[in-house]
């Protein structure tokens, strides 16, 4: 049931740009075309280019936000999520955690 | 056009003539409208749900550039349900690498905030593992349940045995007292959660015991904001309006008892809750474009008083998925994209 949904009307998760989205609902509460809106903008892509996996994929390796299938080096986890706060001018708490251990 | 092939709401195929299809669409948004005293859907509405039930295509979608956020009730343990032997971790990893998830959840098997709080420590520290290994947002989520607190499962007398006593003033405050005693508990399992760094609390299945449960859920997260500012309340709902088990309870006002997504919301925005998930009952005895009428009716009002977002809810049995463990692909996308497009969606 989850894959009928994600292939029927999800943004794809990080095979694109959903994870980013919804953290834009999550942190500031906007509604979905203005957390579109703010992404795009920040990622410096168009809205329809948020769904895309291609165009995402090489967004997000370029940005050095985490991606579905990560080379050597690159970041993962929540090394990629110290980007993704970076990106998306927005705090993410365990991110925050880690500043307030003093480990970053 | 020859016989429409479509199912009904326990999934089971079923054939039907266009006027049959176009009168049960027509039936299932009168319904809604009757009950929740909320208009019908336009004609080209209809005319587009019609549309989508002909389509002899397998799977459908929204248009590109209508996507949505999908989040998630008990996400893990979908996996043990399925027998799948994975730890939440990795069936995390799975979600959102593999099944496309925009958003993530951890929860306990048991699914409701009171049996976490003796083992918190052990969810945290999960949690907190979880969080370093994944990218999307992580909710902590599970229900208010407050079937745990009334006898034989929790403290207070029973209210199901004192309402055939006629105990009307005994009910009632069994369930205050356990609304109480839930709400502490919500509010120290979802505050240890936060401290561990989730990016949000997910209360599901608010209200399966009635406007008490409501009432526990809005309380909760009226505290966590206080205690949190900024915190992400994701408050999704049980049904599709308000069982009046107490009667008398209020909130701000207002009587919980009988309402529903349309005035349910407006309770969620006063509370503090980010986003809001709606419910509309799927009827396993009609057929599904009566069930998926009657549910966009329901949320397309909800949908247009919100100044939250609204992921509604769309699993088995709800959101005009049919009631069963393995919904059909051709359903579950038709119910999803119609939703998403009818009611315009923030997500589901």
């Amino acid at each position: 049931m989850a894959i009928s949904h994600a292939i029927a009307s999800g943004m794809g998760g990080m095979r694109a740009a959903g994870d980013l989205v919804a953290r834009m609902q999550m942190t500031r509460g906007m509604k979905i075309n203005d957390a579109k809106a703010y992404v795009a903008d920040k990622l410096s892509v168009s809205v329809s280019d948020l769904s895309d996996p291609v165009v995402m994929m090489e967004v997000r390796e370029d940005l050095d936000i985490g991606s579905l299938s990560p080379l050597p080096g690159c970041t993962k986890g929540i090394e990629a999520k110290i980007r993704i706060a970076k990106v998306l001018d927005i705090d993410i708490n365990c991110v925050q955690r880690l500043k307030g251990k003093g480990l970053i | 056009m020859g016989k429409i092939t479509t199912r009904m709401g326990d999934g089971f195929p079923v054939e039907m003539s266009e006027s049959q299809l176009m009168g049960d669409l027509e039936e299932g948004t009168e319904n809604a409208a009757e009950c929740g005293e909320i208009p019908t859907l336009s004609k080209e509405e209809l005319q587009y749900l019609f549309g989508l039930f002909t389509a002899p295509y397998r799977v459908v979608g929204v248009e590109p550039g209508h996507e949505v956020v999908l989040s998630y009730d008990g996400a893990p343990l979908k996996m043990m349900r399925t027998a799948i032997d994975v730890h939440r971790l990795q069936a995390s990893q799975i979600y959102e690498k593999l099944l496309g998830a925009d958003t993530l959840e951890l929860g306990h098997v048991d699914y409701s905030y009171k049996p976490v709080k003796p083992i918190v420590s052990m969810e945290q520290t999960v949690l907190e593992q979880v969080l370093m290994a994944t990218h999307a947002p992580l909710f902590y989520g599970a229900m208010p349940n407050l079937g745990l607190y009334t006898q034989p499962d929790g403290p207070f007398p029973n209210p199901s045995e004192l309402l055939a006593m006629g105990k009307i003033g005994d009910v009632q405050e069994s369930y205050e007292n356990a609304v109480e005693a839930a709400v502490k508990d919500i509010v120290f399992v979802a505050g240890a959660m936060v401290k561990s760094g989730a990016d949000g609390i997910n209360l599901d299945t608010v209200g399966a015991a009635g406007d008490a449960d409501f009432l526990a859920g809005l309380k909760a997260t009226e505290i966590l904001n206080e205690k949190y500012p900024g915190i992400c309340i994701e408050l999704g709902m049980a049904g599709e309006f308000v069982l009046g088990m107490h009667g008398d309870l209020t909130y701000q006002g207002e009587r919980l008892a009988g309402m529903y997504a349309h005035d349910q919301v407006r309770m969620a925005e006063k509370a503090g809750v980010t986003i809001f998930g709606p419910v509309a009952n799927v009827k396993t005895n009609s057929s599904c474009p009566w069930n998926l009428a009657r549910v966009i009716t329901f949320t397309k009002a909800c949908c247009e008083v919100a100044n939250i977002p609204v992921h509604a809810n769309m699993g088995m049995g709800v959101g005009g998925v049919p009631m069963t463990n393995h919904p059909p692909v051709d359903i579950t996308s038709r119910a999803s994209a119609a939703m998403v497009e009818i009611c315009r969606l923030d997500g589901l």
